[in-house]
């Protein structure tokens, strides 16, 4: 096992010269930036943590010539809020990693999807893509950036669901095949990061991916901007490498009675205390979009459970039978088996409802509850049923 | 080609080619839901799921392209397992009273159910907790959302093939479900009631109305005098329900079936189908007259047929600036009802308060068209009951008639008698090829120059079609159509229509006449017709159509016996006042929600 500890980075935030920024990638060729992209590992920073490289190689050769690039600013994972910061502080950075990637793909157009809580935030992104529009106009590379809102559904954060929305139509996830890098917004190539991704991708660009690859692990480079919430003394956003131990997390955010942690949000995994030490957070452990919550003993995690399903039974598209109707039975059940309507034994059933859930539901909403349900019910079964 | 292997069996596909079509090469099932023929991919049943080799999750057939070299499984136990659960999550949020359900034995979820999910049920029953209303404000359908499924077959019909989208998804989550604008009752918003709907709900969340008791209790009545017409697709369709295979003409043994059911009198629609020939011939060849001739600026051209109630309602909500466009003339249905207790009634000499007038039809409009307040020109409403062919088939099966086995028997005389133009009434571009059967030689005084009579240009699956014919060697009262060229069009599918009308509105449509069915493949695709309905099985009962009138001996309309005996007897001649009072009628303009 690689463990590097604890380290805390100065990346996504550092201020840098933008325009300097830009004018070295723009000197790069569309192939040198992918394969900067390649050599850094970085993976997407939403969650699924696809190759952000491959993602744009594919998008690169497709041969139709309009392509988008969207940038994923959702943020609906319940237990994340680091995207929010991003682009109060740095949307330089956003605009140009875009802008970035745009080069890389071959898109002269790219789509902000704003998560509709956050429209506080449109007056002072429309300065900062005003002067940004203007730079990059300076140096002469042809892109430009709208911004578009979401009305806060959660599924509209899942890419397709996302596309949908962009397109005026209802926001539910699409089949796939197609992928977005084939057929995306409008049926164009389209490369959709989160917006830390694209952050993360500039600064790649500015200091080279030697530099990247010095933090993390290998199946998870670099650093990422963590959401600490729950019981913590110090809750906020702090920037991390990669690949330290749940244990180690919770020795520098818990507050000493720490009994679990949410990791990635309703949609990631509940690690206990007893996992802490042999869990890494990762890609080759648990993946995280950012949410990190933490449970202390005062807490009933039937309750973070209940509260998670009822999450899940609301924001479902409803599209698909397994989702749709899985989420209304995992809620039901546990709640049957809370009052003792149903005998405990019921939870197996519910175990191997979420199994199918994983395997069957439509988009990675539907696929993900079972994450949470099952680490919770696997881990705190007493607290489900008494 | 790709090529690919399903239950270790190599297929070559071509591209694009789902891997539930592929499998079906193979002769292999995968079972389905929410795919239809007639539709759009949706792949959110998640019945047909398959397992793919090296891949995390399972996959639905109905929405995953073949590739090169994929190694499919239908059968193994993760497939099996998680379709267990899903067909059980289904019902789970079904009202599974079967028994006294219309769908009973014709529900594609009862019938997977009996296959995938037999036995104890693990689930919670959801259906109980929420609030459902059924919705029974349309008088041709019933909407009831506990039984709905939300496979959204529904909606893909009412946008894809009808361009109306009545009913759309609304709400998300645990909330989601099938709605109307604002939820507003269904007999408020812009449905044409024609039925696609009804014809595709795999299960009983949408229903027709049913008459079938008030036909009983008519018939059963020994004061009442039960008159029964059919329409001219139904006799190409009852059979399906009735163990034929699609395509089977059941003519002679509808009209036994329908005298031992014990109506009085067995008629046909397409008597009046004739009728409609010669009022609506008539009254283009005078809106033309009209407009090239006396230069009447009022005269609204294009005119369009208005046999379809589905689609004229269609205009009314969505196209009113052309309703003058609409042809006056009333339905076959509805002129036969006022026929029925008028002219009938008076021959036989039966009191009309003591008629009581049923129509066998294909469709679910029909039902709203017997209700609009304009139907009443006899003094008593034109139609009483409008029964469609699967409630036909239901009202056979109950009287324990063995279909299979009776004898063909003949339409009962007075309004009885029919031809082959009439027949085609019930294909799209029928009502064009016999009105061109019998207006050409009106205005010639020679038959349409195709062989056989048979107008094959019309006829077809194309969604819209085009003809032209030029007009030479006319009878001296009509010498000012010498060399004209009449352009036609036809649409099928209320998406079709709205591209006529679409062009009308632009000012670029430079037709005289058009013919519009609200339905796929016109009444023989009509929302009342058996489930399934698809374009395979429409293709079926079109040619089994075509096949009845080359049969007939009589194939033009104005050629009708019984046609030109009302005339003479009592209409005096086509658009007399005796006929605009009658068998005409006019339109509403209607919102647009």
């Amino acid at each position: 096992m690689e463990n590097k500890g604890l380290t805390k980075v100065d990346l996504i935030f550092e201020k840098i010269d933008s325009k300097k920024v830009m004018v070295k990638a723009f000197a790069m060729s569309s192939a040198e930036i992918i394969q900067s992209m390649l050599d850094s590992g970085l993976k997407g920073r939403g969650g699924a943590g696809f190759p952000t490289g491959l993602k744009w190689k594919y998008t690169a050769a497709e041969k139709n010539p309009d392509k988008y690039i969207v940038c994923n600013a959702d943020e609906g994972e319940p237990g994340t809020f680091k995207d929010r910061e991003i682009l109060d502080r740095v949307s330089n950075k956003v605009h140009g990693g875009m802008a970035i990637a745009g080069k890389a793909i071959g898109a002269k157009k790219g789509f902000v999807y704003l998560r509709g809580e956050y429209r506080y935030l449109l007056p002072k992104l429309m300065i900062e893509l005003d002067s940004f529009h203007k730079m990059i106009h300076e140096i002469g590379f042809d892109f430009s950036i709208e911004y578009r809102m979401g009305s806060g559904a959660y599924i509209c954060g899942e890419e397709s669901a996302l596309f949908e929305s962009i397109e005026g139509k209802r926001g539910e996830p699409r089949n796939k095949p197609p992928y977005p890098t084939t057929s995306g917004v409008f049926e164009k190539p389209t490369s959709i990061n989160n917006v830390e991704t694209l952050v993360t991708a500039m600064m790649i660009i500015h200091h080279g991916a030697q530099n990247f690859i010095q933090y993390g692990t290998k199946d998870s480079r670099g650093s990422k901007v963590f959401s600490v919430s729950g019981d913590t003394p110090t809750p906020g956003i702090f920037e991390l490498a990669l690949g330290m131990t749940v244990q180690q997390f919770v020795n520098e955010f818990g507050d000493g009675d720490t009994k679990a942690v949410q990791v990635g949000g309703a949609s990631g995994f509940c690690v206990p205390r007893k996992k802490f030490a042999e869990t890494i957070i990762g890609f080759e452990g648990v993946p995280t979009g950012g949410s990190m919550k933490l449970f202390n003993s005062s807490r009933s995690m039937y309750n973070v459970l209940h509260n998670y399903l009822d999450f899940f039974t609301e924001e479902s598209c409803g599209q698909c039978t397994p989702c749709r109707v899985g989420c209304q039975q995992l809620l039901k059940g546990v709640e049957k088996v809370k009052k003792g309507e149903a005998k405990s034994t019921y939870l197996t059933e519910l175990v191997k409802l979420a199994d199918t859930m994983k395997i069957a539901a439509k988009c990675g909403l539907g696929q993900s509850v079972g994450n949470a349900f099952k680490s919770i019910v696997g881990n705190f079964k007493e607290e489900i049923i008494y | 080609m790709i090529n690919l292997f399903i239950n270790d069996q190599k297929v070559s596909v071509i591209e694009g080619t789902t891997v539930l079509a592929a499998a079906k090469k193979l002769k292999i099932n995968i079972p389905t839901l929410c795919n239809h023929d007639d539709l759009c991919v949706a792949g959110n049943c998640r019945v047909c799921l398959v397992e793919q080799k090296g891949a995390r999750t399972l996959m639905a057939s109905c929405a995953t392209p073949a590739s090169e070299g994929m190694e499919i499984h239908t059968n193994t136990l993760k497939v099996r397992n998680a379709r267990k659960h899903i067909v059980e999550l289904l019902l789970s949020e079904h009202r599974s009273d079967c028994t006294k359900c219309y769908k009973n034995q014709n529900c594609e979820l009862q019938s997977l159910a009996n296959d995938y999910a037999f036995g104890d049920h693990v689930f919670l029953d959801l259906v109980e907790d929420k609030k459902y209303n059924i919705d029974r404000s349309s008088p041709s359908f019933i909407k009831d959302d506990s039984k709905c499924i939300r496979c959204q077959r529904c909606v893909r019909t009412c946008s894809e093939l009808q361009y109306i989208s009545a009913i759309s998804v609304a709400n998300k989550g645990a909330h989601q479900k099938i709605s109307s604008f604002h939820d507003r009752p269904m007999s408020q918003v812009v449905c044409t009631n024609c039925g696609q709907c009804v014809n595709r709900c795999p299960t009983g969340a949408l229903v027709e109305k049913t008459y079938i008791d008030q036909v009983w209790d008519a018939i059963y009545d020994p004061d009442k005098h039960v008159v029964v017409q059919t329409a001219p697709a139904v006799r190409v369709a009852l059979g399906e329900d009735l163990g034929y295979d699609p395509g089977e003409r059941v003519t002679g043994k509808m009209v036994n079936a329908l005298r031992q059911l014990g109506f009085n009198s067995v008629l046909d629609t397409d008597f009046s189908a004739d009728l409609t020939i010669m009022e609506e011939g008539t009254e283009l060849l005078v809106r033309l007259k009209k407009a090239l001739v006396d230069g009447d600026k009022n005269i609204s051209l294009p005119m369009f047929t208005s046999c379809s109630p589905g689609w004229i309602k269609f205009v009314e909500h969505k196209y009113p600036e052309f309703l003058p466009n609409l042809s006056t003339c009333k339905s076959p249905q509805q002129m036969f009802g006022a026929l029925a207790k008028t002219y009938y009634a008076k021959k036989r000499k039966i009191d009309p308060s003591k008629i009581v007038s049923v129509s066998i039809m294909p469709c679910t409009a029909k039902k709203f068209e017997a209700d609009r307040p304009e139907m009443r020109s006899s003094g008593y409403k034109d139609v009483d009951y409008v029964l469609t062919t699967r409630e036909l088939a239901v009202m056979i099966k109950q009287a324990g008639i063995d279909f299979r086995n009776i004898e063909e028997a003949n339409y009962d005389s007075i309004m009885g008698d029919s031809t082959g133009a009439a027949v085609i009434f019930g294909a799209t571009g029928g009502v064009m090829e016999a009105a061109l059967r019998t207006a050409y030689e009106i205005v010639t005084g020679r038959e349409v120059p195709f062989g056989n009579l048979n107008i094959t240009p019309v006829r077809g699956m194309d969604g819209v079609k085009e003809a032209t014919i030029k007009i030479e060697g006319c009878v001296d009262a009509w010498k000012f159509l010498e060399g004209a060229e009449l352009k036609v069009a036809i649409a099928h599918g209320l998406v079709n229509a709205n591209k006529i009308m679409k062009m009308t509105r632009e000012g670029k449509a430079p037709y005289h006449f058009v013919e519009i069915m609200a339905c796929p493949g016109g009444c023989i695709g009509g929302g009342g017709q058996p489930i399934p309905t698809n374009l395979e099985i429409r293709k079926k009962r079109m040619k089994a159509i075509y096949l009845e009138d080359e049969h007939k001996v009589l194939r033009k309309s104005h050629e009708n016996p019984d046609v030109i005996a009302i005339y003479k007897e009592f209409l005096d001649q086509p658009n007399s006042h005796k006929s605009h009072e009658l068998l005409h009628t006019h339109y509403v303009e209607r919102d647009n929600y």
